[in-house]
């Protein structure tokens, strides 16, 4: 057995059949080729993507905009929206929009500044090992979950804690703080992202001069990581406008121009929810309308977004 | 300003000045600061605590609807219907069919047989259409699961005074036949077996289509792309879309899969032969609008994990004369595969529980049947839950808490099965 061992001649080819070398640039590689065509066009279905939102809200508003029912004026500056009798004026959804967001943004932001601050400089390895996941969790929870939430236990903690006859059962108010536990962790663990940025040096060398932990967290750290901060919170922001269906569920139906987070009032996204789940038929105004709406909010979240990254881009500290 | 102190209290102490000018600088303010920093440190735990004590009200509040009295009154006792030793349960199929006939009028009879004749059904759905029409169940009255467990005997008393010949039982509203039934107008009876199947449906659709997709165009990005004006669109364009509310995807997919595309995604350009006409609000809608809405997801993801691949393992396989594909796909994907599979299964969870877009593409509020191909209707199960919390009986808040946890406990097999993969591949890397 041992005596067939074959001798194995390491490169065959070039010593046998040719002395010249190839020359493998001239071999054209198609398959390389056409699999690079493919990853392209992957890559490309993203800008399709774009493209098609924008033609086509675009073109559906545009129906809107030009139908005799509506003009630009009226939808920028009307005070009720009811389709029924033709009043398409958009301030009562861009202001329970407003107000919802307002209300998140009130509980998220000290919350979220506070939880990151505490994470990234007080908490201990172990304590951190133990809150971050929780917190992921919040954010990982569906937000039709977080609807339930809001209207079975938030809303009757409010009309237990403030009264029955001020506060209604579909109210803004509590879809708001909700909503505000909802981007908590977003604005939390990107602030956090900001923080553990910083480097170190910066630390010690404030607690060499002297300062306290506190000092140190909100004199140096938070004015350091200021740009990824702020990104954070527009960022934020700009998920609590575009969020749907816990106003959908808690908020309560119908467009209402109400300063009381305690009435119902209708967001932006709630009434496309609501009134896309029911019989809609294409070409009405309706159908129209809705697409109006979601230029609006894809063109405010799209500004709040850019002006985010343009924060992180332009302001960020870079320290070595 | 802050410069200024630093450097007079350094020079103080050079100098050696009067000990008052030092007290004045340090120590009356010492005492006060660590208070506050005493003070603030207790006020950034509170806040995280505020976090953990919002998930546990959550989890109680679910598990609260979930369980408890329920009290129900029957039109007629089932007990009466079945005159001899067998049961209900017990009867056959032809036992039970002879049994409604009996009990209600020939038009419904018959309308029942047309729906789907007696012999082709199992003796489980004609034990469920005897109930359902001739025993006729009723919830008059639920209660959550803290309030029965402390005043169970005062509710006793009172289902007996208010709802005489009502039956007071605890119920578990997540259970076996919740699970397994069908879609009821009737709380007691409805089941989440169509939004379950729903559910898996759209997300196979969108595992298909968004994980090839994702890892190519990631692949792209990392490994192919140039500097050039197109490719840094491309991803200044990707980078924009992961922030898009995903409502908006939910018109897009309203606008092209459902009515441009309608030929396609109902399926009509294939011959497929739908009985129920979706016009386009079909799973096939809805599973590529849910994909075009976590793409971008999976994009930044996979891209990560790819960077993540050290230049030399590429470098190396250049060296012996590998082309880039090769490369690529020997070297590159398999380090990379498990940060990948990690991003796209926690991205999946996401469309999981997304409930706007599919609301906007059209999910039906009421399907009785099993979805059959990609081209019938669809409802998921956070739309049934939608539904459900939009009904003003007590009984619907109960089952859409116990969709909600079985909801719950399909998104955490995801996701720890996520981060299973993350810790047992993560070693092996580098």
């Amino acid at each position: 057995m041992a005596n067939e061992v074959k001798i194995v001649p390491l490169m065959p080819e070039v010593s046998t059949e040719s002395a010249k070398p190839q020359n493998l640039r001239k071999h054209p590689r198609i398959i390389e080729s056409i699999i690079q065509a493919f990853l392209f066009i992957c890559g490309a279905i993203s800008i399709f993507t774009t493209i098609g939102i924008i033609v086509y809200l675009g073109e559906e508003a545009l129906g809107f905009f030009t139908s005799s029912e509506v003009s630009l004026f009226e939808f920028f500056t009307g005070t009720v929206w009811q389709p029924q009798i033709g009043n398409f004026g958009i301030l009562p959804l861009l202001n329970a929009t407003l107000m919802t967001t307002g209300i998140a943004m009130l509980v998220a932001l000290p919350l979220g500044m506070c939880v990151a601050i505490y994470l990234s400089e007080y908490a201990s390895p172990k304590m951190r090992s133990f809150l971050k996941p929780i917190l992921e969790v919040i954010a990982g929870i569906p937000t039709v979950v977080l609807g339930f939430f809001a209207l079975y236990t938030m809303t009757p903690l409010l009309r237990a804690l403030i009264g029955k006859e001020i506060v209604q059962v579909y109210n803004t108010a509590s879809a708001g703080l909700v909503m505000g536990i909802l981007i908590l962790p977003l604005i939390s663990s990107m602030t956090e992202d900001a923080l553990s940025a910083v480097p170190r040096s910066l630390r010690e060398g404030a607690y060499g001069l002297g300062a306290t932990r506190l000092e140190v967290a909100t004199q140096v750290v938070v004015p350091a990581a200021l740009s990824g901060i702020t990104a954070a919170i527009i960022l934020g922001f700009s998920r609590a406008v575009g969020e749907a269906m816990i106003v959908a569920i808690a908020a309560g139906a119908g467009p209402n121009l109400t300063w009381n987070p305690f009435r119902p009032a209708e967001t932006m996204t709630g009434h496309i929810v609501r009134i896309s789940g029911g019989d809609l038929s294409y070409d009405s105004i309706d159908y129209n309308s809705l697409f109006a709406i979601a230029l609006m909010l894809f063109l405010i979240t799209l500004l709040l977004n850019l002006v985010s990254q343009r924060i992180i881009k332009r302001f960020r500290e870079v320290y070595e | 300003m802050s410069a200024n102190p630093q450097r007079d209290e350094f020079g103080n102490a050079q100098s050696g000045q009067t000990e008052a000018t030092n007290r004045f600088i340090f120590i009356p303010n010492l005492t006060s600061r660590h208070r506050r920093g005493r003070i603030w440190a207790i006020v950034f735990l509170a806040s995280t605590i505020v976090g953990v004590i919002a998930l546990t009200a959550l989890i109680v509040t679910i598990l609260n609807d979930s369980f408890g009295y329920a009290a129900i009154q029957f039109t007629v006792q089932p007990e009466t219907l079945a005159p001899g030793e067998k049961t209900l349960e017990q009867m056959t199929c032809p036992e039970l069919a002879s049994l409604l006939e009996e009990n209600i009028s020939p038009n419904r009879f018959r309308q029942i047989q047309s729906e789907k004749p007696f012999s082709e059904r199992t003796q489980r759905e004609c034990y469920e259409l005897v109930i359902t029409e001739v025993a006729k169940p009723k919830a008059v009255e639920t209660w959550p699961l803290f309030y029965s467990l402390q005043y169970r005997h005062e509710l006793a008393l009172y289902v007996e005074q208010k709802y005489p010949g009502s039956e007071l039982v605890f119920r578990s509203w997540i259970s076996k036949d919740f699970i397994s039934s069908h879609q009821s107008s009737d709380p007691l009876l409805a089941g989440l077996r169509t939004a379950i199947l729903g559910s898996l449906f759209v997300i196979a659709i969108v595992i298909v289509v968004a994980f090839p997709v994702g890892i190519a165009a990631a692949i792209y990005l990392e490994e192919y792309a140039t500097q050039s004006w197109i490719n840094r669109v491309i991803q200044t364009n990707i980078n924009n879309l992961a922030g898009v509310p995903s409502i908006i995807y939910g018109m897009l997919g309203l606008a092209f899969f459902v009515r441009a595309l309608e030929p396609l995604t109902s399926g009509t350009i294939f011959g497929a032969t739908v009985s129920t006409t979706a016009n386009g609000r079909t799973i096939l809608s809805a599973g590529l609008t849910l994909a075009l809405l976590i793409l971008p997801v999976i994009i930044i993801n996979s891209q990560e994990a790819i960077r993540a691949v050290p230049s030399s393992l590429r470098e190396a396989s250049y060296g012996m004369g590998a082309t880039k594909w090769q490369t690529v796909w020997y070297h590159v994907l398999p380090n990379a595969l498990p940060g990948i599979l990690t991003g796209a299964i926690l991205s999946v969870s996401r469309a999981f529980g997304e409930t706007a877009p599919l609301v906007v593409v059209g999910a039906s509020t009421f399907i009785t049947y099993d979805p059959g191909n990609i081209f019938s209707k669809f409802t998921t199960i956070p739309i049934q839950i939608y539904q459900w919390t939009s009904r003003p009986q007590d009984a619907f808040r109960n089952i859409a808490g116990a969709a909600i946890i079985i909801l719950l406990v399909l998104l955490l097999t995801l996701n720890a099965t996520a981060i299973l993969l993350r810790t047992r591949f993560s070693r092996r890397l580098i």
